[in-house]
């Protein structure tokens, strides 16, 4: 994954409430093999209204999405992240992200920045302002976002996690190297709850029998 | 010192602790990975590009659901029909080859103990009380039923599970649920949900685990139960939680892959010290008087937005917050509906029964119970789709299938099915569906859809009088 320090730019300023995973990808989408080219896909449903914020050119190609409360609820989907992804979008301003979104999004170095309210509807005026040409800027050492006009909101994103963004770490790589600590859970495991491992899950294999 | 008191989340957790780093966050052990076709092609590919293999298969079960068509998968001679739908077909062999060269176990299409994983976990025996559960797929949360911390996880967390058989994660807050009265006649588990979820809204329960209490979740089988904690995350609550007691232990002795003998004895005694200790605090605590619940559905596009089947559609401005107001006035537009009309006044196009929600044998039996004797509605298409194979096997022991056949459903082939609008199974659009599913976003079962959920018996009511009906009245 490529480090993410900062992301800078113009914004959509949507403000939507609740937009859940159905909305920023359907899922007649989600049957891929691969994680590409999914921002064909992105908003389907918004975009096929006519003047959406996402078919403006004032705001096309912004690399910021500014929404409202409980962003990216519904389904666990990981194709929301990509296809955000594949459209440009590197940041995600809300009061508040869904845990699910948020996980899959700091794994595909799309930045989670979760603001107050009254944040979220300064930086929504900002990027309306002059056509959506005033820049927005998003930076990770300092956790601050700052506009152009002296605006200055700070916020918090896991330290772990913040850390996996910036240095474009393989966080299964990571863990990998934690492999003593699990083994030794694993043997606690055996002693202590031996019907956890399964000897006869292992033989499970229920082939296509056939329905009778 | 006398030990803190602890509640059920806090013990599951503690005992899944593989380390734990200063900054709060803990590598935890995952006993239980459900693997489907959707969210774990680009998992296998990761692992194949990094030369990575699964680190316990044995702890790992497949099975495709989501998108598999509910027509019939063989021919007259036993021969496998091919799936239309090319990427269908590529994503389902894609899962085929995947758990043959990773080594995981796997639940053909064509076995009867096919179905949607979050009825074969429980089904199989492979969910567990006290386990930590995950697979890629939101509605995991039904696990908890069964006393397991069980999530909904991405995709790139599918791959870090099979790679490590671990997650890194942050403790979540508590959320204590209690449900504490008596249930009025003809009030069911898909009521309570629905009215939890209208009581804590579409977000209340982001960043927290809730456990469902009460002498009503206590009463419930675990069918019902499964019905209550899948539906969590419609609440926001990425998990929720049932306490374990002779329920479960008895709905889960003696399936296939239960606990044996010794292990079994050695198990039970374990998950009994589960529960929740008395005195132990969560973050939040919120009550339910049973007796408000009432037969339930949605009007609108979020599970949030709930009301009783005697009520009416709501007038936007009744709201005080202005963004509700804003998103009601769109979710009504969407629905095509106006406020003030009679929800038992709105007819429908469509009934759905089926889903990781409510298509279990009880399920069934709810809505066979209402259809009965009775006909589907002339300009209604009604659909049952068992939730998995041995459901279905179970269903037509019962007679059930003729049940729903003479009365004019349709009574498929296990699967996600038109839950969510990736197989065949779609409500056109502008049209209406009574559904007994999970989620009412727009376009989820296709575009310009329009769902209500509700419970099975309520949508074998709207069925057989072809408009939103309250189901109390066809059974008294």
């Amino acid at each position: 994954m490529q480090p993410v320090r900062a992301v800078s730019g113009k914004a959509y300023p949507w403000g939507a409430k609740n937009v859940d995973t159905d909305v920023i990808i359907p899922a007649h989408w989600l049957k891929t093999i691969t994680r590409a080219s999914l921002g064909r896909g992105a908003f389907q449903t918004v975009r096929a209204q006519p003047g959406n914020i996402f078919d403006d050119p004032a705001y096309a190609g912004s690399p910021i999405l500014i929404a409202g409360d409980n962003f990216g609820c519904g389904s666990s989907r990981e194709h929301a992240a990509w296809a955000l992804g594949d459209m440009g979008i590197k940041a995600v301003i809300a009061p508040s992200f869904s845990d699910i979104f948020s996980g899959n999004a700091f794994k595909n170095g799309i930045v989670p920045v979760v603001l107050p309210q009254e944040a979220v509807d300064r930086l929504i005026e900002v990027a309306q302002g002059s056509n959506g040409s005033d820049e927005i800027t998003i930076d990770l050492e300092t956790m601050t976002v700052t506009t152009p006009f002296q605006d200055r909101f700070t916020f918090t994103l896991d330290a772990f996690r913040r850390q996996c963004l910036m240095e474009g770490l393989d966080e299964v790589g990571l863990t990998l190297a934690r492999d003593t600590a699990i083994s030794n859970y694993e043997a606690m495991l055996d002693q202590h709850r031996p019907w956890i491992a399964g000897e006869s899950n292992a033989r499970t294999v229920v082939e296509g029998a056939g329905r009778t | 010192m006398a030990s803190r008191p602890l509640t059920l989340y806090e013990k599951v957790w503690a005992a899944h602790v593989v380390e734990r780093r200063d900054d709060g966050t803990c590598l935890i052990y995952i006993d239980r990975h459900l693997v489907h076709e959707v969210t774990s092609p680009q998992a296998f590919e990761g692992l194949r590009a990094a030369g990575r293999r699964v680190r316990r298969p044995d702890l790992t079960l497949a099975v495709p659901d989501h998108n598999l068509p509910t027509t019939p998968r063989v021919d007259a001679d036993g021969r496998e029909l091919p799936i239309a739908d090319k990427e269908s077909a590529t994503q389902l062999s894609a899962l085929r080859q995947n758990v043959a060269e990773f080594g995981v176990p796997y639940i053909d299409a064509l076995a009867a103990e096919q179905g949607i994983v979050h009825v074969v976990g429980p089904e199989q025996g492979f969910t567990l009380p006290g386990t930590t559960v995950v697979c890629g797929d939101s509605h995991t949360s039904a696990h908890g039923a069964l006393g397991a911390l069980a999530f909904g996880i991405g995709t790139s967390e599918v791959e870090h599970v099979l790679a490590t058989q671990t997650l890194l994660l942050s403790p979540s807050k508590t959320m204590e649920v209690r449900v504490e009265g008596n249930l009025g006649f003809g009030v069911t588990p898909k009521d309570v949900i629905l009215a939890i979820i209208g009581r804590i809204g579409a977000a209340g329960g982001t960043g927290y685990v809730i456990e469902y209490t009460g002498n009503v979740i206590r009463e419930m089988s675990i069918e019902g139960r499964l019905t209550v904690a899948n539906m969590s995350i419609e609440a926001g609550a990425r998990a929720g939680m049932i306490a374990p007691d002779d329920t479960t232990f008895a709905y889960i002795k003696d399936r296939p892959m239960a606990p044996k003998g010794a292990d079994w004895d050695k198990a039970v005694a374990w998950w009994r010290t589960l529960a929740t200790d008395p005195g132990a605090a969560y973050d939040r605590t919120v009550v339910i008087d049973a007796a408000e619940i009432s037969p339930a559905l949605t009007w609108g596009t979020s599970p949030e937005d709930v009301v009783s089947i005697t009520g009416t559609v709501p007038e936007p401005d009744s709201f005080s917050d202005a963004s509700k107001r804003e998103a009601a006035k769109k979710s009504l537009e969407y629905m095509g509906l106006t406020p003030g009309t009679r929800l038992q006044d709105v007819p429908v196009q469509h009934v759905f029964i089926g889903s990781c929600t409510n298509s279990r044998i009880e399920d069934l039996r709810a809505a066979a119970a209402v259809a009965e004797g009775r006909r589907v509605a002339d300009g209604v298409r009604a659909m049952v789709v068992p939730g998995s194979g041995l459901v279905k096997r179970q269903a037509e022991a019962e007679g059930l299938d003729r049940i729903f056949t003479t009365a004019g459903f349709e009574w498929r082939e296990p699967g996600c099915s038109m839950c969510l609008a990736m197989n065949p199974d779609k409500v056109p659009p502008g049209e209406r569906c009574a559904s007994t599913s999970n989620r009412n976003f727009v376009g989820r079962q296709g575009p310009g859809a329009r769902t209500h959920l509700l419970s099975p018996a309520m949508a074998a009511a709207a069925a057989v009088t072809g408009h939103l009906a309250d189901v109390r009245e066809l059974m008294r």
